[in-house]
């Protein structure tokens, strides 16, 4: 983009700017790796001591991620001989796998949760944004800064009001319920992002297709929307990030039924101890997708970064 | 805000007409879009709040339903303000807080400074660098402990290789003096990218006329960086500390998964000690009092922070 | 394939037998316990009582360190999820007291199921609330208790066997008392093992949920601690920071500060056998219910690996209980069918098959039948070990006592806050103001 000028740095500066960049980012990623490479270790490997780090990769791991596992004598592997090449992996260390893991469900669940609530948070705070935006709403400094306060409260500390709230009401531990809080908590992100984008978009806009006989509505649909569309982008990066990860509602609000992946991925066990090529899996699983989005919407993550609050 | 001519004609025109004209009035449209957001805000986060506000004044406890429950006063606030503990779980939030913030700070804008440099590559790096904040913190610290283990982990191994040190010789977690700064490095290596974006909007909205007018006058590259740079880029970076502040206050998840408040108390976070006292102890008015008291502090300390921030950027 | 088949005809073999209740409906009931090895056991296991009555299962399996928290708030909140409860042994005394669980007496009754039948240290621990008294809350499902594992292999080389008996004038062998587990876990501390530093013992020092307490009481109780005056059990000065207590305390610090593998300051079950696994250390103490998988391990499984019980002290022999009973939720809509589920789980030949699956049954019938001592390396091990366990506060306080006895004793131990004294006499404090509020005193 930008042609050369008196302002662009020397090519040394920019070699050595290089430089300490990508070393930061090699440290920084060394544990990410770890993680990842742990993953594809044996249980044996992945506690060795001292530390492995050329091993024989496996996908133990992801097996006991999905399943669950019972010890087998070597007559019932004598009988059931394994057929699968997981089978097999498991039979290796005198296991039969007798069904699936609940991994696979709480995944499900962070999908329909994260997602779900991303969405709504977005439509919500899209429409309180612009009505923010560009209407004379009373009291609007003071609405602002109550929808911004409420992001403050730590969550254990709201946690229990919502817990009884939640058990009166039958949200308890259900989908419907989860996504209702996280678009709670993330809607007050979600509007004062979106007010920053929004209040950027020209009003000549909008008034021109008032007067080509456009109703407000359909100006907001038709005008705004598609300019607010990095804003949008931006925000369900955040919204997503957020709900995808957040741990201390789901622990305490979620079990059987709705709980995400966060509270599981920690705590899944092995023989004995716990199963860290599982967890590491589970982690790298884990990350995928946000990932994907991220890296799918990452032009509009550094204007959206700024959270609308400060303009150009 | 300002006065267009859309608002003047929605305020001469007489609500059933406009609505006659447009469908809907420009009042409702508005009423309409904010309500939703409104009544959510207000079901699941105010009326928490005003329960909890009630709940402190009792000794009400979840673990009993029967029992019968009282009012006492200000009793639970007393308790929590004259109690040691409870300063000293201040304390480690404090030590938390201030150090995440300055490591971050100063790591993420000097790579924000760096990237901006716009070497080949940048955005490669950009990418890889930010993929840490996508990580779940309750994931992370749960794996870090294990990358802290002295024997098994890889953290002393690499401390050792690169400084020379016994990689038996510490233990970041289980050290008095070490733990606090064990959940600072965690939540530096996985939130500095968060800064460093934040800083790198800032300074790319810096509009290279500026840079350009300074070089005419014969500026130093020194002199430049405190006179355009640092200022422009100010706003940007006092946003960044508002958010990572309020977060890091609220902190529960990474460290809880890390230390679980240890050695000892340690690394207690006031959400941890909270979160004691609301879901084990079940002292959920004491407990009640506690959240109060905390989300006036943090409530305060931002409303202080915003005005200096609208100040700053009114400049 | 096979399973689908073995299914099939177990389901055949319901139709034929008419196992099922004639008339009652077919029920979803859900069990609810800790996330963890034996737990995946038991879903095994109730294949039989799916197949023979009908009913289908679900399992709700929480981590440990939120089983309580997370437990505790279902059935405070009187929550549905679970029809079926294996509940920690401490939380007897606050579901009985509140009404979460039902009791059992009349239906022990009325299906012939007797408590003698069951390990007595497990009836009193699992099932009865008052503590003594023959109310019976569960069904002891899981007996469990404290005890250690070492290095068979390591303790056999006569290089290390000769510098062990320089040194302490005596072999090398299974400690009998504290003070020689003490020495041996020095011995091992910092030696070089085929080209590795090791360590000497890894114990439990967890902060969080219990672990610390866990690990510490199995030292208390040797010393001379006690939780109250036998004749008033709320009366703890002088019993909970006697100058044995005092002295078991210091005992714990100084086995942790000498012995003990660098950065063990959190450590709780998984995190032992982590090191175990890997050869860090010459002493592992654990809970029995990791004994199966220590056996089975590729690198210290098998013959390279021993059991003993926690060994004695100046003033008497204890071990740390462990181990639940199951029972039945008062909330759950299914009562009947969870009933049925226990008094199918009661049947001598499950209990049988249960401790074949590696689940620690508590049934006389099995742990005394002839074989048992030799069907195990570590059956005759849990036999000694059962036979002298303690266990924390069963108390409806229980969660407040053990969060109190946790700070008080990490800060101690592993933070190296003040002295033993000042850590017990802080705990009496603490306990006693616990028991005020509760309207004890």
């Amino acid at each position: 983009m930008s042609g050369y000028s008196i302002t662009e740095p020397s090519r040394r500066t920019k070699w050595l700017a290089g430089v300490l960049v990508a070393a930061y980012a090699v440290i920084t990623l060394i544990p990410l790796l770890w993680i990842i490479a742990t993953g594809f270790k044996s249980n044996t490997d992945a506690i060795a001591y001292p530390p492995k780090v050329v091993f024989t990769p496996t996908l133990e791991g992801y097996v006991n991620l999905f399943t669950v596992q019972n010890r087998a004598t070597p007559a019932q592997l004598a009988e059931n001989p394994p057929e699968t090449w997981y089978d097999r992996i498991v039979a290796d260390r005198g296991m039969v796998i007798s069904g699936p893991s609940r991994f696979g469900e709480r995944f499900i669940n962070s999908v329909i949760i994260g997602f779900g609530s991303t969405f709504l948070s977005v439509l919500l705070g899209t429409l309180a944004a612009y009505a923010f935006s560009r209407y004379r709403v009373p009291l609007k400094d003071d609405l602002l800064f109550f929808i911004l306060s409420t992001r403050m409260m730590p969550p254990i500390a709201v946690a229990i009001p919502i817990f009884l709230m939640f058990r009166w009401a039958g949200l308890s531990d259900t989908h419907a319920g989860m996504i209702l809080l996280y678009t709670a908590v993330n809607l007050s992100l979600a509007v004062w992002l979106l007010k920053g984008f929004i209040d950027e978009i020209p009003r000549e806009y909008e008034e021109a297709a008032l007067i080509d006989g456009y109703t407000r509505f359909q100006a907001f649909v038709k005008i705004v929307l598609p300019q607010a569309a990095t804003g949008i982008a931006s925000t369900a990066i955040f919204c997503l990030i957020f709900a995808w990860n957040e741990y201390a509602f789901a622990v305490l609000l979620t079990s059987g039924t709705a709980q995400t992946a966060p509270p599981f991925i920690p705590t899944i066990i092995g023989v004995g101890g716990r199963d860290w090529p599982a967890v590491a899996a589970g982690a790298t699983l884990f990350l995928v997708p946000v990932m994907v989005f991220t890296i799918l919407l990452r032009r509009h993550l550094l204007r959206g970064i700024t959270f609308g609050a400060v303009r150009k | 805000m300002s006065d267009t001519a859309i608002d003047r004609i929605a305020r001469r025109t007489p609500p059933h007409i406009a609505r006659r004209v447009r469908g809907l009035s420009d009042r409702a449209i508005a009423w309409i879009f904010i309500t939703p957001t409104i009544l959510l805000l207000l079901a699941v986060n105010i009326f928490p709040l005003i329960w909890t506000v009630w709940l402190s004044f009792t000794n009400y406890r979840a673990n009993r339903p029967g029992a019968e429950v009282q009012w006492v006063g200000l009793q639970n606030y007393q308790r929590i303000l004259g109690n040691p503990e409870t300063w000293q779980s201040m304390q480690a939030t404090a030590h938390f807080l201030l150090w995440t913030l300055a490591l971050q700070v100063a790591i993420g804008f000097a790579l924000a400074w760096l990237i901006n440099a716009r070497f080949r590559g940048s955005d490669l790096w950009t990418t890889i660098i930010v993929l840490p904040m996508m990580l779940s913190p309750a994931v992370v610290g749960n794996f870090w402990t294990f990358l802290y283990q002295p024997q098994i982990g890889i953290f002393n191994s690499v401390v050792a290789f690169l400084t020379g040190a016994d990689p038996a010789g510490f233990s970041m977690i289980g050290d008095v003096r070490l733990a606090p700064w064990a959940i600072v490095i965690v939540d530096t290596w996985m939130w500095t990218p968060f800064v460093m974006l934040i800083c790198l909007a800032g300074l790319r909205s810096i509009p290279p006329s500026i840079y350009e007018a300074a070089e005419c006058d014969r500026a130093s590259k020194w002199r430049q960086f405190w006179t355009i740079t640092l200022p422009m880029v100010l706003p940007f970076l006092m946003l960044a500390v508002l958010f990572r502040g309020i977060e890091n206050f609220k902190m529960f998840d990474l460290v809880v998964q890390l230390t679980g408040g240890g050695p000892g108390s340690t690394t207690e976070l006031t959400s941890i000690n909270l979160k004691r006292e609301a879901f084990e102890k079940w002292r959920t008015g004491f407990a009640s009092a506690y959240a109060v008291i905390l989300f006036v502090t943090v409530f305060g300390l931002a409303s202080i922070y915003v005005k200096a921030l609208n100040r700053v950027k009114a400049r | 394939m096979t399973r689908r088949t073995r299914l099939l005809a177990a389901s055949a073999l319901v139709g034929l037998s008419g196992l099922a209740a004639p008339g009652a409906q077919a029920a979803n009931l859900t069990l609810c316990w800790a996330a963890w090895d034996p737990a995946n056991a038991l879903i095994e296991l109730s294949r039989d009582f799916e197949a023979k009555t009908g009913h289908t299962m679900r399992f709700e399996f929480v981590p440990w360190p939120n089983f309580a928290d997370r437990m505790l708030n279902e059935l405070n909140s009187r929550g549905q999820l679970c029809d079926l409860m294996i509940g920690d042994s401490q939380w007897i005394g606050l579901a009985a007291e509140s009404g979460h669980y039902v009791q059992l007496n009349d239906f022990f009754a009325a299906q012939g199921i007797s408590m003698d039948a069951f390990i007595p240290a497990t009836v009193t621990g699992y099932a009865e609330w008052p503590k003594g008294t023959p109310n019976y809350w569960a069904l002891p499902a899981f007996a469990d208790v404290v005890g250690w594992t070492y290095r068979k292999d390591w303790f056999a080389r006569p290089e290390l066997q000769a510098a062990f008996r320089e040194k302490y004038g005596r072999d090398l062998a299974v400690p009998a008392t504290l003070a020689e587990l003490k020495d041996i876990a020095e011995f091992f501390q910092g030696r070089e093992i085929d080209g590795r530093t090791v360590y000497g013992a890894a114990i439990y020092t967890e902060r969080g949920s219990e672990g610390i307490t866990m690990g510490v009481t199995n030292v208390l109780y040797n010393y001379g601690f006690q939780y109250g005056n036998p004749e008033n059990p709320y009366e703890l000065e002088g019993f909970v920071n006697s100058p044995g207590a005092v002295a078991g305390l210091e005992f714990y610090k100084a086995l942790y500060d000498c012995c003990t593998p660098p950065g063990s300051s959190d450590w709780y079950m998984s995190e032992t056998i982590d090191a175990f696994r890997s050869g860090q250390v010459a002493l592992q103490m654990n809970f029995a219910f990791i004994w199966p998988g220590v056996d089975k391990d590729p690198n210290v499984g098998g013959d390279r690996s021993g059991y003993f019980p926690n060994p004695a002290g100046p003033a008497g022999h204890f071990a740390q209980l462990g181990g639940q009973g199951i029972s039945v939720v008062s909330y759950s809509q299914n009562r009947d069918a969870a009933l049925e589920y226990i008094a199918w789980f009661a049947q001598p030949e499950i209990q049988q098959r249960w401790w074949e699956l590696g689940g620690f049954s508590a049934l006389n019938a099995v742990v005394g039948a002839p074989g048992f001592a030799a069907s195990q390396p570590y059956a005759q091990t849990f036999l000694d070990s059962m036979a002298i366990v303690k266990d924390f506060w069963a108390e409806p306080t229980y969660a407040e006592l053990m969060l109190a006895m946790q700070n008080r004793v990490h800060r101690y131990v592993v933070a190296g806050e003040g002295t033993a004294k000042e850590a017990l006499d802080a705990l009496v404090r603490d306990w006693t103001e616990i028991f005020a509020d509760d309207g004890k005193l």
